[in-house]
């Protein structure tokens, strides 16, 4: 019996991978037709591959993603400040505003040393304490800053008195709200209030 | 998908675990079915597989996204199974390469799995009967086998995926080839 040429079986397979040339290929095909022992050979390796081709997909179990992502281990929680800017825009925008402006405020309250005090006629002012004499009715809000406030009349509207002490006679009348302002915290407070006040105002107008 | 994929990935790598989910569920079919069939176990398949995801969360960073994800998670999952198939060899000294067969050690001399005898073989189904063909073959040209015959992957991704000069890929399958087709003409 013959033995066929090695090269004739590693074509086989060259064949099988599709990485063969026309002429080996048409010499692969007249020697199979010419070669029983060959065409049964080259017949069982595509038998064999056609019986891979039967083999029906297995699946992983129902839980098989749950699983794996219990097993990832757990993440160290970075702050990573360039993701959490870039998800909530909003909130950034709203943190900056309030730094900046708190930042102006403190520097004002501490700067400013001088007696004020909402310009209202029939006040009197005797050196730091501004007075609203006995019988006399403001009319509007009064504001003093940097001073004491003495009423002894009547206020139709809120008292405010910032870095400074009240006093009300018995006579005294205050329609309004009266506040006094004497920490850093509470005139930030007092500042942002008006100013949203202001905002409702203006934009009521 | 790949872009797809890449944005996901790049989600995980911001800190973003929840984005791996859906890396899994596009691969973990194909990742199984390729573990199972080189194991032939499906309890070991789905233990290897589900590592294989989670070693490529924690090594995502090392992912070159110009490459194709399923070559890179491929390599780690068939790396995991040859690793497993060594483990439940005996532990005789048969590492040693031997002379002139590129790469090949006297593992690939064995044959894996015990034989049947001819009897039980002929009363084997067709899914059966294959997948005990594959357990028989060597653990060296099991992968090789089971890459090109069950994810049909090219010549050209199997040598990456396993990290083979492309020559001893396609020597590996033409042997691996031929001895499925000694084994199963022998007793069909």
């Amino acid at each position: 019996m013959k033995r066929c040429p090695e090269h004739i079986v590693e074509q086989m397979h060259n064949y099988l991978d599709g990485d063969i040339s026309i002429e080996e290929e048409a010499n692969l095909r007249e020697h199979l037709s010419s070669c029983e022992e060959c065409r049964e050979h080259m017949n069982e390796l595509k038998e064999t591959v056609f019986l891979f081709s039967q083999l029906e997909p297995v699946a992983p179990s129902m839980n098989f993603t749950a699983n794996v992502m219990a097993q990832l281990p757990k993440q160290k929680r970075k702050w990573n400040v360039g993701r959490i800017l870039r998800k909530y825009p909003m909130l950034t925008a709203a943190a900056m505003f309030l730094v900046l402006m708190s930042v102006t405020l403190f520097s004002s309250y501490g700067n400013d040393q001088q007696l004020s005090y909402t310009k209202q006629p029939n006040l009197v002012v005797d050196g730091n304490t501004v007075i609203v004499p006995a019988g006399t009715v403001i009319d509007g809000n009064l504001v003093v800053k940097n001073g004491d406030l003495r009423i002894e009349g009547e206020v139709q509207g809120d008292v405010t008195v910032i870095k400074g002490t009240k006093y009300m006679a018995s006579t005294a009348v205050i329609t309004g709200e009266v506040e006094e302002i004497d920490r850093a915290f509470d005139w930030l407070w007092y500042k942002i209030k008006t100013s949203v006040q202001n905002i409702f105002t203006s934009s009521e107008e | 998908m790949d872009e797809l994929v890449n944005k996901r990935i790049n989600e995980v790598l911001d800190g973003q675990q929840e984005a791996f989910e859906e890396i899994v569920m596009l691969y973990q079919n194909r990742v199984y079915y390729v573990c199972y069939r080189i194991l032939g176990s499906r309890e070991e398949s789905e233990d290897i597989a589900q590592e294989a995801f989670v070693r490529a969360y924690t090594n995502l960073h090392k992912f070159d996204q110009k490459r194709k994800f399923s070559t890179w998670i491929f390599r780690i999952a068939t790396n995991l199974c040859i690793d497993r198939l060594r483990k439940k060899k005996p532990d005789y000294s048969l590492d040693a390469e031997v002379p002139g067969t590129e790469g090949l050690d006297m593992y690939s001399q064995l044959e894996s799995a015990e034989d049947l005898p001819e009897a039980e073989l002929e009363k084997m189904e067709t899914q059966e009967r294959v997948q005990y063909e594959i357990s028989r073959l060597s653990e060296t040209y099991r992968p090789v086998i089971v890459l090109r015959y069950i994810e049909e992957l090219s010549l050209k991704d199997i040598a990456e995926i396993l990290d083979l000069p492309l020559g001893t890929v396609k020597t590996r399958l033409h042997r691996g080839r031929e001895a499925l087709r000694q084994q199963m003409m022998g007793n069909w």
